[in-house]
Formats: structure tokens, C-alpha cells, sequence
């Protein structure tokens, strides 16, 4: 099993005649996900990359029965994009957009309250669960189908985390990365939640990084409720406060969002902690001896 | 992004909060015209982008225009060392030049996005003045704070609730109703991500003020307020993280010796940590970005050969969708542009990793290579402590 997608999701790609939705799109078929529509908004009628193109999502769920939405749209139409695949009834969106404006998430949010829909990201490379479905820019190939379940912060540091995974002898149930913005839709409790759930789940890794407070919600949920083995390793150390990481998110402000305070409250609530990043697959295989 | 005080409190007044009557000087001469106009007595304030100003000598005050001159003189030029400036302080090139009010209570306002509640929060203290931190750390309970449903906005009741428990009366109260709600509406209509009034000065007469003001803006939404985005000052950024931004290159300048050359800003920050864990120190944070090209990866390279502090670099590549031959090309081609007077340490893993590492073998230079993350550290790391 895995969580949120797997072979039956049926995709729509919101922005697919745009290069990257096009690169993306030819991708992500390539490792077999069914992608079943495109939006482009004027270019409804239009066959791309054999997909049909609608100008709305809500045609493409009523036609299609799309269940899934990928956002590849620039920023300033990141977020109503979003807001229109919740309203057509999408039950899961992936923005990968990255550069959405704060106030434009806080709206996001506030929209989808109450609506089943889940929304991951922006500025993710999504999800994958391997060998079945792919929604992101992800590298297919450096995945392998298994029992660890990866939730990350970043983008090229899951790469690194699956690779050390595998390399380890475990493959991966499904991995997702959260995005590095500060307000971003599922985070790491709604989905440790869905790996509790999952049956072939074993362990989670968690790869937290600077800035908010989401690994301590996190690991005050893991101490009080979450029975199977997580590892976890929070990027940015030696950041200095003030500073920008990057990411929007990633920033110490007020003092606050440390990687010791993160990785303290962690410790503290059972998970396997990698002081170094070469050791979360070790870790793995320590938690799972 | 950040501003200065005189350009945070340009913005505020044009939405309607009270500040004080000030203007700008960039010589003595304009700071004694100005005394002339709104004085006779006037406050001097440095304009640099940190805060602690008046511990470090940045903030006096002139009770004659021919005193402002003087003290202008003094502080115009001058390297302004506070706590956030680092030891090598900042220079002042402006003044703020401001009437001096008479001061009955100080107060603290702030506005930020709360990130755990998805929402703007307005917060407001009786302990103005002083470092917020230091309140929220030792006294939460004198931080009063209101959510704002982004729907609704900032509503009356709330400013009055927090009014009332700054314990103002009468037409303090109102007035300070009105400052709070004027100041939300210039937090949101900016996209700004911090507006902090410390200290909201409560004059003998009973007007509500802002003394002093920092905005912080959203730098994903400066696109859609040039008038805020062509407030920045590069004079107060350091030139290589100037220079990065041109290429949209992620470039933050730390203290050690080792350069960093990442894909990918978690994956940056990760690199730092491995070579602090391994002993070293990291020189900069670089993110390339998750999407590499030759082009990106030659500016980069550019930017830390030219920083002198490092005598060691370390690339650390996962070229996901990306391929690992093409990064090689683009290491390899700026590395004989550009000469490769350092240790480099080059980790590339993912698509064509192979054709990558034989690119970087057969170029003739001489590049290190690593197989893995904690081998890239450990051969990077005392690299740099020779070249010390």
C-alpha cells in the first residue's frame, strides 16, 4: 500500500502546455502515471502529449474523472489555480509552483477549510509512490517500492534521504516533500497520521529544516500518539538567524526555529535523530533492528 | 525584504498612521535646514538596516539647528556598531531628522504572519521600548494578541480589545484604535511579512505615534509593489549576495573557509552541517536551485572564487532530472574560464553520474572527487585547513 496516491489516481496537470508542465508531464507518464487531462485555460480542445486539454479543471473531472491535480502555473496564478481544483471537487492538489505570496496561502487556506481536499505544497517536488505514481519533478528512478515513508521540508535533501534508504536495503512506501514555504498545505502530523494508517509503512523518516515550528508539533503528536519508529535529521545547524536559507521558510526569526530546539524536542519525544545528514539511512536501519 | 526606518514610515503615512514630522539629510547642511523647519528641536537618527541604534550612538538629539549640524557632522559617516550589525558595524549615510515629542508612556505594537495559525496576528505590549524578545521570553503574559481572519480583515473590536488592555482611556484609546487599524491596512496592502512599531509613543497631549518603524516585505510578492520593491537599499547587502541575486542564486556569506556549491536549498543547508559535524566551518550557503544549469553553475562558481575567505570549495550535485554530465560540463568549462586556484571537492550522484565523474576526470584539472556526502567533507575539510 501507500498513501494518498497509487495506480488508480487519475491526474489532471493544471499548466500542460507550458515547458515545464510539458517536461513534466512527459515524465511522469514515462514512470506510468496516469495522467488523464490538461488545463490550459483557452486552450480547451486541444490534444497535448495525447492528453486532452480542457479550460477548466471542473471539465476534466466531469470527462475524465480526474481526481488529482498538478500545478505547474507561474506564481501569481499559483494560487487560484489551487483554489479552482478544490472547488472542482480534486481530492488531491499538488502545487509545485514555487514563489507563491504569503497572503495568497493564508487565502489558499482558508479556502480549503472544511473541503476534501488535500493540498500539497507549493514549492515541492511532490509525491511519489514508487513503482505506482509519480506527481512531482522528482527523479522516478532513484526510488525503489518498500516499507519507509519520507516527509521532507526540501527537495534535492530527499533525494539524498531516499538514496540512503535504499542503499540500506529498504525501498520506500510513498515519499513527499512538504515544501519549503512558510504556510503550506498538509504538513508532518496530517501525514504521520497516514502513515500510521498504512499497513506497509514500517518507519518514517521526517527531514525538518529551520524556520517555524511544525518538527515541534510534530514531535510533541509523535510522543503522545505515534507507535512506529521515525527518524528524523533537521537541515540548517550552522545557519546563521535572520538569514533567508533559501527556502521562505527557512528562516530563525525572533530566536525562534532552531535546529537544536528541533531537533531537542525530537530526541525527547523517542525519534532517531541523525546529528550528521550521511547518517539517515543508518539511522533507519537502527530503528528498524 | 528589508527597509529603512524614514522609508517605513513613508509607507505608514501614506495609509494614515501617525508618525512623527521628519525628513531625510545626507549632509549636515540639510540636517540644520531641517532642524530650522520643524524644530528648533530635533531627534538625529541613523538609517542603517539594524536595530539596538541608540545603545551604539546612532540616535542623539540637537536642541538648536546649529547643534544638529555638529552632531550630523559626527554621525554621517561614521561605522555604527550595534548587536545586529555585526562587529564590523555599518556606515551611516542618512539621518532621519525628526521633531522631538514630548513622551508620556512608550508601547510596543507588532504585526507578523503567525505561521502555526495560518494568519496575520497583531500583537501589542505595554513594554515598549525594549527588546520584544526579551518580554516574550520572560513576561508572555504582558503580549496581548489578535488573529485576523484574512476574510474579514483587522475588525474594530479587536483594535479596542487590544487598546483597552494597553490600558489607554478616552481619546488615547481611540486614537490608538485608529493607529492599529491604519497599520494592519498598510501590513496587508504591501504584503508585508513584519511592521513593528517599538516604541508607539503616547505624547503628554495624548497622540498616539509612531517613534520609531521596521517593515519587512514578502520577497515572493515585490513584484506587485515596485514603489516598496525600489526601496531597496543594496548599499546595505553584501556586494557577492548582491551580485548572486542578479543570476537568482541563493548566496549567503558566513564566517568559515569552506565554500559550498549546492543544488537545492535543503540540501545546502545540509552540506554546511556535514562540514561543520566534520570540523571544518562553511564559508557560504549557495543554492544553486533544485534545476541546475551550465550557466548557473558557472555563476556560482564564479561567485565563490571570488570570495577570498575561502580556501577550500566543496560541490555537492544530486542531479535528479537534471543530469550529472551536463553539471560536469558546466564545472569543467568555468573552471578553465576562471582558473582553479583552490581545492575542489566535487560530489555529483543521480542521472549519468558516471559520464559526469569521467567529464571531470579527463578535463586535466584537478578536481577531487567523492562518492558520497561524508567523503566529500572529509577530503574537504582539511583542504581548507592547509590553505589557512
Amino acid at each position: 500500500m501507500s498513501i494518498l496516491i497509487d495506480e488508480t489516481t487519475r491526474l489532471v496537470v493544471q499548466g500542460i502546455t507550458g515547458g515545464e508542465g510539458t517536461f513534466h508531464t512527459q515524465r511522469m507518464q514515462e514512470y506510468g502515471t496516469r495522467v488523464v487531462a490538461g488545463v490550459t485555460p483557452g486552450k480547451g480542445g486541444q490534444t497535448h502529449l495525447d492528453v486532452p486539454v480542457f479550460n477548466t479543471v471542473s471539465e476534466a473531472v466531469d470527462q475524465e474523472g480526474a481526481n488529482a491535480a498538478a500545478i505547474f502555473v507561474p506564481p501569481f496564478f499559483a494560487a487560484d489555480a489551487i483554489m479552482e481544483a478544490a472547488d472542482a471537487g480534486v481530492k488531491l492538489v499538488v502545487c509545485i509552483t514555487e514563489g507563491l505570496p504569503t497572503f495568497d496561502m493564508i487565502k489558499v487556506k482558508q479556502f480549503l477549510n472544511g473541503k476534501d481536499c488535500h493540498l500539497i505544497g507549493p514549492n515541492t517536488p511532490g509525491i511519489i509512490s514508487p513503482g505506482k505514481c509519480k506527481i512531482g519533478i522528482m527523479p522516478g528512478h532513484i526510488h525503489t517500492p518498500g516499507s519507509i515513508g519520507i516527509i521532507s521540508r526540501s527537495g534535492t535533501l530527499t533525494y539524498e534521504a531516499v538514496q540512503q534508504v535504499s542503499i540500506q536495503g529498504y525501498g520506500q512506501s510513498t515519499a513527499i516533500g512538504i515544501g519549503g514555504d512558510p504556510i503550506v498545505g498538509l504538513k508532518f502530523i496530517e501525514l504521520l497520521q497516514m502513515f500510521k494508517e498504512d499497513d506497509d509503512t514500517e518507519a518514517v523518516v521526517l527531514i525538518g529544516e529551520i524556520g517555524g515550528t511544525a518538527e515541534e508539533e510534530a514531535a510533541e503528536y509523535i510522543k503522545n500518539e505515534y507507535t512506529k519508529p521515525v527518524v528524523s535529521f533537521i537541515a540548517g545547524q550552522t545557519a546563521p538567524p535572520g538569514r533567508r536559507m533559501g527556502h521562505a521558510g527557512a528562516i530563525i526569526a525572533g530566536g525562534k526555529g532552531t535546529a537544536k530546539e528541533k531537533m531537542e524536542a525530537l530526541e525527547q519525544a523517542g525519534v532517531y535523530v541523525a546529528q550528521s545528514p550521511a547518517d539517515m539511512g543508518a539511522k533507519v536501519k537502527e530503528a528498524l533492528a | 525584504m528589508k527597509i529603512h526606518e524614514y522609508q517605513a514610515k513613508q509607507i505608514l503615512s501614506k495609509f494614515g498612521v501617525p508618525v512623527p514630522q521628519g525628513e531625510v539629510a545626507s549632509t549636515p547642511a540639510e540636517a540644520k535646514k531641517i532642524a530650522e523647519k520643524i524644530g528648533p528641536r530635533v531627534v538625529l537618527k541613523a538609517q542603517i538596516h539594524a536595530g539596538g541604534r541608540g545603545k551604539g550612538g546612532g540616535v542623539k538629539i540637537a536642541n538648536t539647528p546649529q547643534e544638529a549640524e555638529a552632531l550630523a557632522q559626527d554621525m554621517i559617516g561614521m561605522t555604527l556598531v550595534t548587536h545586529q550589525t555585526g562587529p564590523e558595524g555599518k556606515t551611516v549615510k542618512r539621518l532621519l531628522v525628526e521633531e522631538a515629542l514630548d513622551i508620556d508612556k512608550e508601547l510596543y505594537i507588532g504585526i507578523v504572519i503567525d505561521r502555526a495559525q495560518e494568519a496575520p496576528v497583531v500583537m501589542a505590549s505595554s513594554e515598549g521600548g525594549v527588546e520584544i524578545e526579551k518580554v516574550a521570553a520572560e513576561t508572555p503574559e504582558l503580549i496581548f494578541k489578535e488573529y485576523i481572519n484574512p476574510s474579514t480583515g483587522f475588525l474594530g473590536f479587536q483594535a479596542r480589545k487590544l487598546a483597552f488592555k494597553l490600558g489607554l482611556k478616552g481619546d488615547t484609546q481611540k486614537h490608538a484604535v485608529k493607529f492599529l487599524s491604519t497599520l494592519y491596512k498598510a501590513f496587508q496592502a504591501t504584503d508585508a511579512s513584519l511592521a513593528e512599531i517599538n516604541p508607539l509613543l503616547i505624547t503628554k497631549q495624548g497622540n498616539v505615534l509612531a517613534l520609531d518603524a521596521k517593515m519587512n516585505f514578502d520577497d515572493n510578492a515585490l513584484v506587485r509593489h515596485p514603489e516598496v520593491h525600489e526601496m531597496r537599499d543594496l548599499d546595505e547587502e553584501d556586494p557577492l549576495e548582491v551580485e548572486a541575486s542578479k543570476f537568482d542564486l541563493n548566496y549567503i556569506k558566513l564566517d568559515g573557509n569552506v565554500g559550498c556549491m549546492v543544488n537545492g536549498a535543503g540540501l545546502a543547508m545540509a552540506t554546511m552541517d556535514i562540514i561543520m559535524y566534520t570540523g571544518g566551518m562553511p564559508a557560504n550557503f549557495l543554492d544553486v536551485g533544485g534545476g541546475v544549469s551550465e550557466e548557473s553553475v558557472k555563476n556560482a562558481f564564479k561567485i565563490l572564487v571570488s570570495d577570498q575567505d575561502v580556501k577550500a570549495a566543496l560541490i555537492n550535485i544530486f542531479g535528479g532530472i537534471v543530469r550529472c554530465d551536463l553539471v560536469a560540463n558546466g564545472i569543467v568549462k568555468a573552471a578553465k574560464e576562471l582558473g582553479l586556484k583552490i581545492p575542489m571537492v566535487v560530489r555529483l550522484e543521480g542521472t549519468n553520474v558516471e559520464q559526469g565523474k569521467k567529464i571531470l576526470e579527463e578535463s586535466g584539472l584537478s578536481f577531487q572527487p567523492a562518492s558520497s556526502m561524508q567523503e566529500a567533507a572529509d577530503k574537504v575539510v582539511p583542504l581548507a585547513t592547509q590553505g589557512q
